[in-house]
């Protein structure tokens, strides 16, 4: 009846994760029973769940990611502490708590962290920087955000049903093949990743057809701003690469499920084949990480240096070229698995090629801040600090790419340390400096710039001692993934570790101590006019924040940095542009689609792990009928009429037009 | 091409480790000879300091890939630390050059000049464009001439015929075949000094890879393959042995010792082995296949002829079962069966 | 003031390298956002593409994997090639009756495209139930997924191929019922442009599976 489901699921005899799963369950109804109390579900339901309004979805991603990291960090202070304990001694972790936590810090950190951040910063901002009124498929967009959420319920549940993987982020096989992993763990992770990439997938297609097909007037190729030329690549990489995930995980499904032999040891698998599929995905996934980072610190760097951006025609290039060279490189993750000097050698050097554009990206930054006014607000500490660290990184990459090099390195420390670095340092930082720069237009409010940059300092140093001792660790010949060693050399770089991991915590703590103060006492810190930095881009010409249509009037677009020359003019004249002639603006009805197809995923994911056939086929009965039902609706769209359309923006013209006398630019 | 130059390190580390890891660490200057010279030729005085400072503080007193002991492990530092000293003729001006810019060009700094036109430069562009294409050039030329010279399946130069050593990964130890000898060892791997060493590698399970940090290179075992690794250890002394690649719950203590010893040592070690301690066999194979960790190091007095070639054949994963009949015996590279 | 006002002298930095472009074209971005059609038509291919790099992945599979029979029966034991003629066959009508279906809903004839729609279906059917039939022969000769890696990387592929047209089916099923509920309002006219496109797809699909699978498997 409950397929392989029992009471023995629930580890009630293993403390560490008896304790955290009654914690999280705690947590999780305090918060559930503080908002029902409140009253604010019908809000929630009506305004977020519901919500097929980008800007609402990107929040949300956000939150959800905020709220993953928070998760995949707890796993990141567990391994430094065991680590640094477990010299001679068996530490806290047994092995395959362990090796649980270490495989949920990766997958964790990759698909329910970064992506979801990268993915909602792209979905707020892009629409608005294109100057238009949302994604070409609002619907599918909310679908693509709920998808996601199953799969974090799901890898979320594995905490206190059943077991998570303990085959690393990447089930390489043979290891996660039912003879060695009989356990629900690696299926957990499958069902996890596969929704979640249906979600992705289709946030990829959404996206890119936006950028290509949903622009404002004017907006040639070559007038869009760097972040959208960025999030174009990322998510035709998106596109490309998703789909071979889906189909390498789908093949280890069908060697776990049905027997099937693609990567088993016997019958003719090859699982040298999975480490191919699975890298040919896993190089352009770190590019769709990075490349957004990038277009972030683009936008950054020139509105903070009160400077157009440096060279941007060699930024349009530079990022194009990384976004089709991401997929020649995949095999510098396996120069160890034995292909041959020449196979080795020509990944090798492709590998090297991809560090030009990315070269000629960061001396264009540079040059941007040449002949600036660089404020040093938050994100513009946050893209410093990334200049440096990412070089960094960016530099042990390419060392590892010379295969000699790896065939020392490979799976050592020294390679934590590389990824980390450039994740932490480019994708993380790059967030981190996007979240604090558009906060104020999502909320209305700026965040508070003290705690901002103790958080930043805290992380910054952090980083660097947590990270630059494993650098020396992998050249001391620490391997990965250790549950615990006997070299004592090795323990002391680890402590340090542990220590740099609990200066991170710290500045985490800082952040969140930033949210919480910043919302008690926002009204000092109002953001009037919708454009609190001195912006370059279109998405500064709105209210904060901004109406649900964007903008009342689609706005013609007459060079590169649209907003810029309508700030200019209107400065120049000081008057404010025309109040234009209001129409009615249609736009789409909330639907509660999205939440509903997620939950008939996460039963479907629940039950395809635990075997209970009898409900995976109700699962998918319920999201048939769920798409019909959707399809069924003759009201598709709501308008909003002139009048509260004129009222709306004469609002943001009033508060703009009061402050314009007041404008004075510190340059 | 040898290693270090310290002299007598054989007894000193061979005896008492710990005392020897501190004698190796108070360097005479000879030792650095090389790295110094490539140093010199790149970098001013003060980045020389730096790169050297921070890899004599990481691998001056460890198992680590900075301290070889043999021709492979060397010649993979030695394209490290070039490869290094490249980069960072790129990377610490850039690095410079951030902090200067972004001091200099800081807002309340009103000495500096304005330019908010300075946003296309063809000149930068050129220039922009043309050092990481040039390094890159560089570093792939090394890359390329590096991934041939050091290819794991390349035999040694050398002017003895190289021992031939069979390794098998098991979940969680290493067994050690010696098929000329007709010896085996279950973690712990013995080879003589001066001499190269020519493995075929293959997993009785999962993927591994088999990895002596201070020898060098390392090589993925994977089931039903054989993949090929040449080294040599020009020092006497016992080296750390490692799986790289995760394996399971017993993966740290998938740990050896690796003895290297004067030939004759060698030859004495194999004729002791020979007088006592169990037969590898099909049956005793099964047995030790069975999971298990912290496996006590172990000599197999002889070895059942083919064994590796029908661990090879052997497809299905660990199991209590008998090995199937060995099929007739083929020799085997790096196909597939 | 603005940075023009207070810095005079400064060229406009803004029109050096860039051109712009005048065109009128929508759909380029210089008009505007693209009509409602062209950006799901747009969309919807994109989705094609990853699909058929997901297709891709597969194939790449089945490519590594046909020599690994592992003992067990080949393509020369298991390929029926007449019985791959008629399946293509179905298709391949079933795809031109699809394009009349699309062109009477074009013109507005409801019974005329429902009528082609139907035998759009029962050709797809036809083509599942002859590929169902194929397996389940394979299967009863221990020929199954379960096998070897030849026969696993093989069922998944045409498998998966089979998968897209049960989907298909189903979608079409509501299609008809939409078009009967609805008739020929815009949204199920760009749902019946997105199903034709998929439809279409799943037969160039089919092209390289029977290629890549039947025809070069019996040659070798």
């Amino acid at each position: 009846m409950l397929g392989k489901l029992t009471w023995a699921a629930i580890p009630f005899n293993e403390p560490i994760p008896l304790t955290v799963s009654i914690i999280m369950v705690l947590s999780i109804l305090g918060i559930v029973g503080f908002v029902w109390f409140k009253g604010w579900i019908p809000y929630l339901w009506r305004e977020w769940i519901t919500s097929v309004d980008h800007k609402r979805v990107g929040v949300m991603y956000c939150i959800l990611a905020f709220v993953m990291l928070l998760r995949g960090f707890s796993d990141a202070i567990m391994m430094r502490s065991q680590q640094a304990l477990a010299y001679n001694s068996p530490g806290y972790l047994p092995p395959d708590h362990y090796d649980q936590v270490f495989s949920a810090h990766g997958t964790i950190m990759i698909f329910f962290v970064a992506m979801p951040f990268v993915v909602g910063i792209m979905n707020f901002v892009v629409p608005q920087q294109l100057g238009v009124r949302d994604v070409a498929f609002p619907t599918l967009n909310s679908v693509s955000f709920w998808l996601t959420a199953s799969g974090v319920l799901l890898i979320n549940l594995s905490l206190f049903i059943g077991v998570f993987a303990r085959t690393g982020w990447l089930p390489y096989p043979p290891l996660s093949e039912l003879a060695y992993s009989p356990d629900v763990g690696v299926d957990y992770y499958l069902w996890s990743l596969q929704i979640a990439g249906v979600g992705t997938l289709m946030s990829g297609v959404n996206l890119v057809t936006t950028i290509l097909k949903v622009r404002a007037p004017g907006m040639s190729y070559m007038r869009m701003p760097v972040f959208c030329w960025t999030s174009l690549a990322s998510n035709l990489l998106i596109v490309a690469a998703f789909p071979i995930l889906t189909a390498t995980l789908a093949m280890l499904t069908l060697d776990r499920y049905l027997g099937f032999h693609f990567f088993t040891n016997d019958l003719g698998g090859n699982p040298m084949m999975f480490v191919n599929l699975i890298w040919a995905w896993g190089h352009p996934e770190v590019y769709i990480l990075i490349l957004p980072a990038f277009g972030i610190f683009s936008e950054v760097i020139s509105t903070f240096s009160s400077k157009p951006l440096f060279g941007y025609r060699s930024m349009v290039a530079a990022t194009m070229a990384i976004c089709i060279l991401s997929f020649l490189v995949w095999l510098h993750h396996f120069f160890t698995m034995g292909a041959g000097a020449n196979v080795n050698a020509v990944f090798g050097v492709a590998t090297m090629i991809i560090s030009v554009p990315t070269g000629v990206k960061v001396f264009n930054w540079l040059f941007t801040m040449y002949g600036g006014r660089v404020r040093y607000t938050t994100p513009m500490l946050w893209s410093v600090a990334f200049m440096t660290t990412f070089v960094i990184g960016g530099m042990t990459g390419v060392l590892m790419a010379v295969p000699p090099a790896d065939f020392v390195l490979h799976n050592s420390l020294f390679l934590v340390a590389h990824f980390h670095n450039v994740i932490i340092g480019g994708v993380l930082f790059g967030l981190f400096a996007g979240y604090t720069y558009w906060f104020p237009k999502a909320f209305g409010f700026k965040l508070d710039e003290r705690l901002g940059k103790c958080a930043f300092w805290c992380w910054l140093v952090g980083f660097y001692v947590a990270f630059m001792p494993l650098y020396v660790l992998g050249l001391m010949g620490m391997t990965r993934r250790m549950q615990h060693y006997d070299v004592p050399e090795w323990q002391p770089w680890l402590i340090v570790a542990a220590g740099g991991a609990g200066l991170i915590a710290l500045g985490i703590a800082f952040q969140i101590l930033q949210l919480v103060y910043s919302i008690r006492t926002r009204d000092r810190r109002r953001d009037v006019t919708g454009d609190p930095w001195d912006g370059r881009s279109l998405e500064w010409s709105t209210s904060s924040p901004p109406p649900a249509f964007n903008f009342a009037i689609i706005p013609d677009v007459h060079g590169e940095e649209a907003y810029w020359h309508i700030k200019e003019r209107a400065l120049d004249q000081q008057l404010m542009p025309e109040e234009p002639v209001y129409e009615a603006i249609t736009l789409p009805r909330n639907t509660p689609t999205g939440f509903i197809t997620a939950f008939f995923a996460v039963i479907c994911g629940f039950s395809l792990i635990w075997h209970i056939w009898w409900l995976v086929i109700a699962g998918l009965l319920g999201a048939f009928a769920t798409f019909v039902v959707f399809a069924w609706r003759d009201e598709a769209e709501f308008e909003i009429s002139a009048t509260e359309v004129a009222r709306i923006d004469r609002a943001r013209r009033a508060a703009r037009g009061i402050r314009l006398p007041l404008v004075e630019r510190l340059v | 091409m040898t290693g270090s130059q310290l002299g007598q390190p054989g007894d000193a580390r061979s005896q008492s480790a710990p005392a020897a890891r501190r004698l190796a660490c108070a360097r005479s200057p000879q030792r650095w000879s090389r790295t110094t010279r490539l140093l010199h030729r790149s970098m001013s005085p003060a980045r020389r300091m730096l790169v050297l400072g921070t890899l004599l503080a990481a691998g001056g007193c460890s198992p680590g890939v900075l301290d070889p002991v043999g021709p492979v492990g060397d010649q993979n530092r030695q394209i490290l630390l070039n490869s290094v000293a490249i980069m960072l003729c790129v990377v610490v001006p850039v690095i410079l050059a951030t902090a200067v810019i972004g001091w200099w060009y800081r807002s309340s700094n009103r000495k500096a000049a304005y330019r908010p036109d300075f946003v296309y430069s063809g000149k930068l562009e050129m220039l922009v464009w043309t050092i990481p294409i040039l390094v890159v050039l560089f570093l792939g030329g090394i890359a390329w001439i590096g991934a041939h010279d050091l290819d794991p399946a390349k035999p040694l130069k050398s002017n003895q015929r190289p021992l031939e050593v069979q390794v098998v990964s098991l979940d969680w130890k290493w067994l050690f075949i010696y098929p000329e000898s007709g010896v085996a060892s279950v973690n712990h791997l013995v080879i003589p000094v001066g001499r190269p060493v020519h493995f075929s590698l293959t997993s009785s399970s999962v993927m591994n890879a088999f990895f002596v940090p201070r020898l060098g290179s390392m090589i993925y075992t994977m089931n039903g393959m054989t993949t090929q690794l040449n080294l040599q250890a020009d020092h006497a002394g016992r080296y750390l042995g490692q799986s790289s690649q995760f394996s399971g719950d017993g993966f740290a203590s998938m740990r050896f010792n690796t003895d290297a010893v004067a030939p004759a040592a060698f030859d004495a070690w194999v004729a002791q082995a020979r007088q006592s301690g169990p037969v590898l066999d099909q049956a005793t194979y099964n047995t030790l296949a069975i999971p298990s960790e912290n496996v006590a190091p172990q000599a197999y007095r002889g070895v059942a002829p083919g064994l590796f070639n029908t661990i090879l054949m052997r497809s299905a994963p660990h199991t209590k079962d008998p090995l199937p009949p060995a099929p007739a015996a083929s020799p085997l590279s790096t196909e597939k069966r | 003031m603005s940075i023009a006002a207070t810095h005079p002298g400064l060229t406009d930095p803004y029109k050096i390298g860039h051109e712009g472009g005048e065109s009128q074209a929508v759909g380029h971005g210089e008009g505007g956002p693209a009509p409602t059609k062209v950006v799901v038509g747009f969309g919807f291919w994109i989705f094609l593409l990853s699909d058929i790099i997901m297709f891709a992945a597969f194939f790449a599979a089945y490519a590594v994997l046909s020599p690994a029979t592992a003992g067990g029966p080949g393509p020369h034991e298991l390929f029926d090639l007449t019985n791959v003629k008629i399946e293509t066959t179905f298709l391949l009508l079933s795809s031109f009756a699809c394009g009349l279906a699309t062109i009477a809903a074009a013109k507005g004839r409801l019974l005329n495209a429902q009528f082609w729609l139907v035998i759009t279906g029962l050709l797809g059917a036809s083509f599942l139930f002859l590929e169902v039939r194929e397996f389940a022969t394979m299967i009863g000769k221990d020929a199954g997924p379960q096998r070897s890696a030849f026969l696993s990387a093989f069922f998944t592929l045409v498998g998966c191929h089979g998968l897209h047209v049960t989907a298909g089916l189903l979608w079409l099923g509501t299609m008809m019922a939409q078009l009967w509920a609805k008739g020929f309002q815009p949204q199920v006219m760009r749902r019946l442009l997105c199903f034709s496109l998929f439809w279409h797809a799943l037969d160039i699909i089919w092209v390289a599976v029977f290629t890549v699978v039947y025809i070069l498997g019996v040659s070798q």
